[in-house]
């Protein structure tokens, strides 16, 4: 194994995250046991930090692979010594040892390795962990601030539900064709959760946001690349770039978010919108429609718009209509009267909105009404909605936009 | 891998004895057996009967306690179970969804520790 350059810690760092996946989800594959794989993996990166210092080796992947395998086999004989159960597992380990991984043939691991921590049968909240986690290569304490959730508590969702795929049997397998269609909606909803985590300003750790939205892309990809001619996955791959386009014209200097209407769209990512373009016409000609299609047809409609006021609000009435035959969700149900506002009916949209039931401490729902009033002039009406819309509000910098906006309106005229 | 399929169904919604309906449901559950006895995975299983002939047992302090009924009201009771032996869960699953009673009932499915 050749060395070359030098390298500081926080290179070698870098190396560790940006393989960890594909090695990880090679050893899963070689030990048949998440939590060992881990353990063996955190072995091979520590031994590789003292190995290192002199120089990286050309392919770092394949030498944390063949140290982390190593380290499996001492592990499992020690426990051998204490555990019947772990000598059949030594003798295999063994004789696997032989032939040794190669790093191609590790993508489709990634694929099996989606699949088994999106499975039905793992609790939901604990396959967006364990996913990224396992497949994604973030660490515990990264997942957790992602998702605002303690520490322990999320250590302790991954360890149960790395305990329930060994118990219970579940298998390292891609699905069957016929299979897809049952299986693939909860590996798509997983991508997604990621992406929106990393996408929305709601909560979390901000330095860990766009390392998510980029990770859930690279998912999807790799699903797509894997398993092609999937509608909904190049729909859902559609969708996230198109949205992603926009991301740097999202927040101010600050960090502020910026509303759409109000975006620089010259900072809008046209190479990225042109993809995102691409893949939903490879999509639609497939002629299987879904929901991820629908939404990723909505944000290229965005995306196309020269300007704020040349957006095609009526046809995007007409998809989200479309889109409520698939989700009927509150959410859903607003964003659809918001447009029908845009399209140039507020007193409809309006209507539409407060014949919602269940977001009344949803900010974005009483800051869609105020606009809705607002247009239909009724200022003093628009102002309380905006104050009940910053008393909703999550965050600092979306009650600092509201705030703006309460205060861009016109003087009551009585 | 092993594992123990529960069915658990409503008893009160169950078809009387000598109806056709549970002739039926014999007749399903016959060849349901007689499928995975043929293709090797049954290890074993029973029917029970109903819950009013059930009999709860607890040992406290060496002291005996026997009391009539199940350990829970449910409104869905344990009613048979099935023990096999295949690949995965997945597979599991494929032969847990075959069982007539997951149509009306539910079926849990539970790996077994297996001690061998």
């Amino acid at each position: 194994m050749g060395l070359n350059r030098p390298a500081p810690r926080d290179a070698i760092e870098a190396v560790f995250r940006g393989e960890h996946g594909l090695v990880l989800a090679g050893l899963i594959r070689y030990t048949g046991d998440i939590q060992l794989a881990e353990d063996a993996l955190q072995d091979a990166c520590v031994a590789a930090l003292g190995a290192w210092k002199k120089g990286i080796p050309d392919q770092p992947a394949a030498w944390l692979t063949t140290v982390a395998k190593r380290k499996a086999i001492d592990r499992v004989r020690r426990a051998a010594v204490l555990h019947d159960k772990y000598r059949s597992m030594a003798a295999d380990m063994d004789e696997a040892e032989e032939d040794d991984v190669e790093l191609e043939v590790v993508v489709d691991e990634r694929l099996r390795l989606i699949f088994t921590c999106c499975h039905p049968a793992i609790a939901p909240e604990a396959r967006v962990a364990l996913t990224l986690r396992t497949v994604g290569g973030l660490t515990t304490p990264e997942i957790a601030s992602a998702f605002l959730v303690a520490e322990p508590t999320m250590a302790q969702r991954l360890v149960r539900a790395k305990r329930k795929i060994t118990d219970a049997g579940i298998p390292y397998r891609v699905p069957e064709l016929h299979e897809l269609p049952e299986r693939m909606p909860a590996v798509l909803a997983v991508i997604y959760l990621i992406f929106n985590e990393g996408y929305s300003a709601s909560s979390g750790d901000q330095l860990i946001r766009p390392y998510l939205t980029s990770e859930a892309i690279r998912l999807a990809t790799i699903l797509n690349d894997l398993l092609p001619h999937q509608a909904e996955v190049i729909g859902l791959l559609a969708l996230m770039h198109l949205h992603d386009a926009r991301a740097t014209a999202r927040r101010d200097a600050v960090g502020d978010p910026i509303l759409l209407p109000d975006q620089d769209r010259s900072a809008w990512d046209s190479g990225q919108i042109d993809l995102g373009i691409r893949l939903l016409d490879q999509a639609i000609d497939l002629h299987q429609p879904g929901p991820y299609q629908i939404q990723a047809a909505i944000a290229a409609l965005h995306d196309l718009a020269p300007t704020a006021d040349d957006t095609d609000w009526a046809q995007i009435v007409v998809l989200y209509g479309s889109l409520r035959t698939y989700i009927d969700s509150p959410p859903i149900r607003l964003n659809e009267a918001v447009a029908v506002s845009m399209a140039g009916d507020p007193k409809r949209g309006l209507a539409m909105m407060d014949a919602i039931d269940g977001l009344g401490t949803y900010a974005y729902l009483h800051a869609a009404r105020a606009y809705a009033l607002s247009e239909l002039g009724a200022i003093g009406a628009a102002r309380d909605a905006y104050r009940e819309a910053i008393a909703c509000s999550p965050t600092d910098p979306e009650r600092r936009l509201l705030e703006r906006k309460l205060a861009d309106l016109p003087a009551d005229a009585g | 891998m092993k594992y123990a399929l529960l069915i658990y169904e409503d008893e009160s919604s169950q078809p009387t004895d000598g109806s056709p309906e549970s002739a039926e449901r014999y007749q399903q559950y016959g060849s349901f057996t007689e499928d995975i006895r043929s293709t090797g995975i049954l290890l074993g299983g029973e029917a029970l009967h109903p819950v009013d002939t059930a009999t709860s047992v607890r040992v406290r302090r060496k002291e005996r306690s026997v009391t009539d009924g199940p350990f829970a009201e449910t409104k869905e009771q344990l009613g048979g179970f099935y023990l096999i032996d295949v690949e995965d869960l997945d597979r599991a699953i494929d032969v847990a969804s075959r069982i007539p009673g997951a149509t009306t009932g539910c079926v849990e499915v539970r790996p077994l520790i297996g001690w061998d």
